[in-house]
């Protein structure tokens, strides 16, 4: 399993390495300070930092031999991470429709991408613009390199899920003791694993992204 | 054990082709490793041949240019992917557990999914030869000429689907080779007492492990690059012409040593055992292999020295590459001074691993040349590093490989390959390699450039060009004789004892053919070349006879053959088939994966049935 964590570094080493070289390489917008929300992201964040530590909940319990208790820690693991799946979706639906609103008489400060579509919408005589201007992963460098990063993140929590969801369901089925506590013991390393690599993109792609300076 | 019910009975053919396609025997793995690379060796190899002969002589009109961009571009690709990596995994599977006396490898279902799924990229990739073209921009595949604007053919999405493909087969090899080494030594077997080719085995997988996947994800972004319209190489969206360069050398560069390590290991066995002699400064050589595979992450941009990386960073590269000619000429030295003052026996595997020797110095000598930025400016892009390549692949990886088939074949079949006709086949081959690969060094300095597929007259290079291609004549002469003299010997060879070569590892301690079983009991390891000292420290009356009894293998419980992983492997292909025509079939691709992943799951080791009794 080791190995394997080893392995997975080596993956999303690259693909944040590909993020970073592209980083303000975008042509046009949006850009991240467009569309992050931050105070949303903390919380999912949070939830899933949180589910770490009902995985180790879950794992004492296992080892005193609770199994109740080992059982609901799990499964409150296993919602925990579905919830950060469903912030994650619902991020990607934002994003991809991301609205923007200028009033064109007053527009006071507005980014780069507002500028732009300032400059290209709000021609003589309109006073106010609405439209949606949606990123996808083709729409340009941010794009691609964001939603594959974190779309591969994803997918690594949506598997995390699943194991766990399998450990639950083996215990149900089949029962569990104490001293099988290897099975969990790998699923635990890989949900750990999953979570260190959130904290590192919630600090590389949306902290450095929306606060000047990086 | 609950058995989930499944249509399918568990698979309890002996014998035939069901039981070679549910074997997850490491010793049956390892020989269809071995014949399907060799087979894909030889289709890499009449690549090479179409291509020699369209350059013999100067405006050749025999393939087209497009064609001749397919051939090199699919020689490179197999001969890397397709021959000599599986032939290194062939001797992974059938040596390492009767190196390291142990009954198989740590996963065996995972094993065969590693054979199954390499099977799979295989069909993959040269199955594009029959739709609509081979892929044709080179074995390193550099974006953006790969990207949908400049390559509109299914010829890239078959190379990128088929070394996926491969990539996880290469990845659940390594992951269960680790495992494999670390955990599964028999007592006694500290890491230091593990012999070289376990050791040289040990560090391929941990390059291979972190390699990987670095290009599965350059793999990726091209791959939603012209599937999905993303922007990853891109230039026009400001993507950088550069990332695909590095990122596929930061996999390449490890990729070479991984090519070479178990070559280096081979030979590390062979040499020994035919001085009579323990290897020369042991540790060192295990020290220059981690230290080959160590150094092996930091050399990458000398591919890209013309790129325009600045002085600076071509410095760096320039020196950490010539100091990885340090560890690897560390190795050299040592296996002279094994060879030095023993009684050489100049059998064939032997001839191979002094050819070795020859060879891989000629190789890593103008590999020395080209690791100073200012000349490897002259020297890009021509055959000399075409020469260079071939000195360190054919005179390196091949030579070893094929003296690690004559060393091991008594192992492998219970026969010895024919030594006479091995040591003819074996001076054609090596003559065959130098005329058609040295010239090349010429044609280099000339200024002849790769990847063109003819030339005008009179630029000098019409002789040069003519012996190459002669050369090539030799080489099929040659790998001829062999395949033939191999097939010969399999049937009706000489009859090899347990303990041919006065053996100095554990595999030479059983039967040849090894029984399903490996070993009757583990044996319990005192010293490094353990085999040999026990032959030496005991009274002759007193020392075993190689192979044992045989009577008492009944009892040892082996795990049972299993359907699942070829299913699983089906489904790679299906599914890889289904992302380049149709999503539907990709889907049904994914199905069939999902089931045999689920139902490999669930299946118990062995039947219960059978199971409860031990």
């Amino acid at each position: 399993m080791w190995v394997f964590l080893g392995s997975d570094c080596m993956f999303f080493g690259t693909l944040i390495a590909t993020y970073l070289v592209y980083k303000n390489k975008s042509i046009v917008g949006p850009y991240p300070i467009d569309v992050f929300d931050i105070p949303t992201t903390s919380v999912s964040t949070f939830v899933l930092l949180m589910s770490s530590m009902s995985m180790v909940l879950s794992y004492a319990a296992l080892r005193r031999g609770r199994i109740k208790a080992f059982r609901i820690w799990l499964a409150s693991t296993a919602i925990m991470g579905a919830t950060f799946l469903a912030f994650q979706v619902f991020e990607f639906r934002e994003f991809a429709v991301h609205h923007v609103e200028i009033d064109c008489v007053e527009p006071g400060k507005l980014t780069e991408f507002e500028t732009d579509i300032f400059n290209e919408f709000c021609t003589e005589g309109v006073e106010h613009y609405e439209g949606s201007h949606g990123l996808t992963p083709a729409t340009n460098l941010f794009g691609t390199t964001f939603f594959t990063l974190t779309g591969f993140h994803g997918a690594h929590v949506t598997l995390g899920v699943i194991w766990l969801l399998g450990v639950l369901l083996y215990s149900f089925k089949w029962g569990i003791t104490p001293d099988r506590d290897l099975d969990l013991d790998l699923a635990a390393l890989y949900w750990h694993f999953v979570d260190i690599v959130w904290i590192i993109i919630f600090t590389v792609v949306y902290l450095f992204g929306v606060f000047e300076g990086f | 054990m609950t058995t989930l019910a499944l249509p399918l009975p568990r698979p309890t053919h002996p014998t035939g082709i069901w039981s070679w396609i549910t074997t997850i025997d490491h010793k049956r793995i390892g020989i269809l490793y071995g014949v399907t690379a060799f087979i894909l060796f030889l289709t890499g190899g009449v690549e090479a041949l179409l291509m020699r002969v369209q350059l013999a002589a100067p405006e050749q009109d025999i393939v087209s240019a497009e064609v001749f961009n397919q051939l090199f571009t699919m020689h490179g690709t197999t001969m890397i992917f397709l021959a000599i990596m599986p032939l290194g995994a062939a001797f992974f599977n059938f040596v390492i557990p009767l190196q390291i006396g142990a009954r198989d490898v740590a996963f065996p279902r995972l094993n065969a999914f590693s054979y199954w799924t390499f099977l799979a990229g295989a069909i993959m990739l040269k199955l594009s030869w029959f739709l609509g073209g081979a892929p044709n921009a080179g074995w390193f595949g550099y974006a953006p000429l790969t990207g949908e604007a400049y390559n509109p053919g299914h010829g890239i999405d078959f190379w990128m689907m088929s070394l996926q493909i491969l990539g996880i087969a290469s990845l659940a090899a390594a992951f269960n080779f680790i495992v494999t080494i670390i955990n599964m030594r028999a007592p006694g077997m500290t890491l230091m007492r593990m012999p070289l080719f376990t050791w040289m085995t040990l560090v391929t997988s941990i390059l291979l492990v972190l390699a990987f996947p670095v290009i599965t994800v350059a793999l990726i972004e091209l791959m939603f690059d012209r599937f999905y319209g993303t922007n990853f190489f891109v230039t026009q969206a400001g993507a950088s012409p550069v990332l695909w360069q590095h990122l596929f050398w930061v996999f390449g560069h490890p990729e070479v040593y991984i090519l070479i390590l178990p070559a280096l290991g081979i030979v590390s066995e062979i040499i020994p055992t035919f001085s009579k002699k323990p290897l020369f400064g042991y540790p060192v050589v295990v020290l220059s292999g981690v230290i080959i595979g160590f150094l092996g992450w930091m050399v990458w941009s000398h591919h890209m020295f013309t790129v325009g990386l600045g002085p600076v960073a071509n410095s760096v590269f320039a020196a950490t590459t010539m100091a990885i000619a340090v560890p690897t000429g560390v190795k050299i030295f040592n296996y002279m001074g094994t060879m030095w003052g023993g009684s050489i026996d100049f059998k064939t595997p032997m001839l191979y691993a002094i050819g070795f020797v020859f060879l891989f110095i000629i190789g890593g000598l103008s590999g020395v040349m080209h690791s100073s930025a200012a000349s490897d400016a002259q020297q890009q892009d021509t055959y000399f590093i075409i020469a260079h390549i071939h000195y360190v692949l054919f005179g390196g990886s091949i030579m070893a490989l094929l003296g690690g088939i004559y060393y091991w074949f008594p192992k492998i079949t219970g026969r010895f390959l024919d030594e006479k006709m091995g040591q003819i086949t074996f001076w054609i081959i090596f003559i065959g390699m130098n005329i058609t690969f040295f010239p090349m060094h010429f044609l280099g300095l000339d200024g002849m450039p790769r990847r063109i597929n003819t030339y005008p007259d009179g630029m000098g290079w019409d002789l040069w060009n003519a012996v190459a291609t002669a050369g090539v004549v030799f080489l099929f002469v040659g790998l001829a004789m062999f395949t033939v003299s191999a097939i010969r010997s399999w049937r009706n060879g000489k009859r090899a004892s347990g303990d041919p070569w006065d053996g100095r590892t554990l595999e030479w301690s059983i039967a040849s053919p090894p029984p399903e079983y490996n070993f009757e009991e583990i044996p319990t390891v005192h010293d490094r070349d353990d085999w040999w000292s026990t032959k030496r420290r005991r009274a002759p009356a007193a020392v075993p006879v190689a192979g044992g009894s045989g009577e008492n293998g009944h009892d040892i419980h082996l795990p049972q053959p299993s359907y699942w992983p070829a299913v699983v492997s089906i489904g790679l292909l299906v599914g890889g088939y289904g992302l380049i025509f149709n999503v539907a079939v990709a889907a049904i691709g994914g199905a069939i994966a999902m089931i045999g992943i689920y139902a490999w799951s669930f299946e118990p080791v062995n039947e219960p049935d059978d199971g409860a009794a031990h």
